[in-house]
């Protein structure tokens, strides 16, 4: 019933003396990077779906140059909220199926540095590239060189956030019937500021107004999400585990 | 006395009951005496005219919107930390008379900006968090239904809804940013002039009567939800077949 082939390896790499946080979290990241990088192509879905979105918004409206320039911001984010949204079940769901996320909460590590190595690996498979990919999409966008500085920065900066908030989501659903819209319910509005400082950003500077403002409010923002979410995260799995 | 004895449902449930009435009068009377005030005894509004008027009803509902939020948050934090069961059914009591109060605050001001604004809505500050506080709710509620096991839905909502909490002021705070970074305000609710005293008691009278209205509803659903949860128990089934034992 139990598979002992996650617990052993799990309990063998550290006597309960050793279990740290940081082995815990970096055991945690290897794992899921290693898991993702075994089904590559759903990233790359992922990230197609992403390139497609932002690609829409023009055909769906104008390809007239000042609008772009003041839509671009705001779109690559969205965006960006859409294509984290849709990884997110990944994050714990498969491992809550075959029993492994039990396994990981009995395992001596403390959960929610286990929980921060997964957020990490989920934020370096599907946000980093959305980060790396927005300068080239800001191009379509017409936006300059300034802005489209400011916008992967910015996006640097909020797209973790989006993977810490979601993880709080993504626990809280585990398991549920209509979990996806569901999950897209409980985050969606959780992640307002996120989109208003990241967009704000460009558009300050598009204004010619400094971004130092904004982005300070999105690393703020990010330093509470890093404290606070693997721990709400991990209460949110021990009440699904139950 | 001890204070804990209330925590029990069984407890609570006949004292819920006899409370509910209680407030429930009081919010009725206080109702026609806010309506009567704003409607018959307070002057028309001389740069708005009658449409003002909504406020007797719109004030009370944003106030109570958010203020439920926080009592939502207050008892969802006491259901963790305690383990509290009626302190949960508490919360899940009050989510729907949040959301209802979010939505009549949304409406009623829709249809105040129609005349005096020339819309239905604008992307101000205040409306935008209302409307965000809205899927709050909306998510809570959502989640509740979305859990067949009690408990787990407890502190699943629990914890969403203090997640939620913390998010509510950096929320409000954001997007008032938002707004006043696009443009400089050109309607604003603070700007108004000093109100007469008859329409802020009016308004006080309304808030106080929605107040109770709020208290009075949550009581009436907590009992059900307290009956539907401990049926089966000795007390319930003699509560609803009083002839068998």
């Amino acid at each position: 019933m139990n598979s002992p082939a996650a617990s052993t390896t799990l309990a063998r790499s550290a006597s309960p003396a050793e279990a740290g946080a940081w082995p815990g979290m970096r055991w945690a990241l290897r794992r899921d990077l290693k898991l993702a990088l075994r089904s590559r192509s759903e990233l790359g879905v992922q990230l197609l779906f992403y390139v497609i979105v932002v690609s829409l918004f023009p055909l769906a409206s104008s390809p007239d140059r000042n609008l772009l320039m003041a839509m671009g911001p705001g779109v690559l984010w969205v965006a960006a909220l859409l294509a984290s949204l849709l990884s997110l079940p990944r994050l714990f769901a498969s491992d809550y199926a075959d029993g492994v996320l039990e396994q990981i909460a009995l395992s001596p590590y403390p959960l929610p540095a286990l929980v921060s190595g997964k957020i990490a690996a989920h934020w370096l498979t599907t946000g980093l590239p959305v980060v790396l990919l927005a300068p080239l999409l800001g191009l379509q966008y017409a936006l300059d060189g300034e802005a489209l500085t400011v916008l992967t920065f910015a996006l640097l900066l909020g797209t973790p956030i989006l993977s810490l908030l979601g993880a709080i989501g993504a626990a809280l659903t585990l398991g549920l019937r209509g979990g996806g819209s569901l999950l897209a319910l409980l985050v969606l509005p959780l992640c307002v500021p996120v989109l208003i400082f990241g967009a704000g950003a460009v558009a300050a500077v598009q204004a010619g107004l400094g971004a130092t403002g904004n982005l300070q409010l999105l690393g703020a923002g990010l330093l509470v999400a890093i404290v606070g979410a693997p721990l709400a995260a991990s209460a949110a799995i021990r009440i699904a585990l139950d | 006395m001890n204070y804990f004895r209330y925590s029990s449902p069984a407890a609570f449930y006949p004292l819920a009951g006899t409370l509910a009435r209680v407030f429930g009068w009081i919010a009725v009377l206080l109702a026609i005496a806010g309506l009567w005030i704003g409607f018959a005894i307070a002057p028309t509004d001389f740069q708005q005219g009658d449409a003002y008027r909504i406020i007797f009803i719109h004030v009370p509902a944003a106030w109570m919107s958010m203020f439920i939020y926080l009592v939502m948050a207050f008892w969802s934090a006491l259901s963790l930390g305690l383990n509290a069961r009626l302190s949960a059914m508490m919360a899940q009591a009050l989510a729907p008379t949040g959301a209802l109060m979010t939505f009549i605050a949304l409406w009623t001001g829709a249809f105040w900006g129609r005349p005096t604004w020339g819309t239905y809505w604008a992307w101000d500050a205040r409306m935008t968090s209302e409307l965000i506080l809205l899927f709050l709710y909306f998510g809570v509620i959502a989640l509740r239904n979305a859990i067949d096991d009690d408990r787990r839905a407890d502190r699943a909502c629990a914890v969403l809804t203090l997640v939620g909490a913390v998010n509510v002021p950096i929320i409000y705070f954001s997007v008032q940013w938002w707004n006043t970074l696009h443009q400089g305000s050109t309607i604003s609710l603070v700007a108004a002039p000093r109100m007469a005293t008859i329409m802020l008691t009016g308004m006080l009278v309304m808030t106080f009567a929605a107040w109770f209205y709020a208290i009075a509803v949550a009581l009436v659903r907590v009992r059900c939800i307290i009956l539907e949860r401990e049926q089966g128990a000795a007390w319930t089934s003699q509560l609803t077949e009083p002839g068998k034992s």
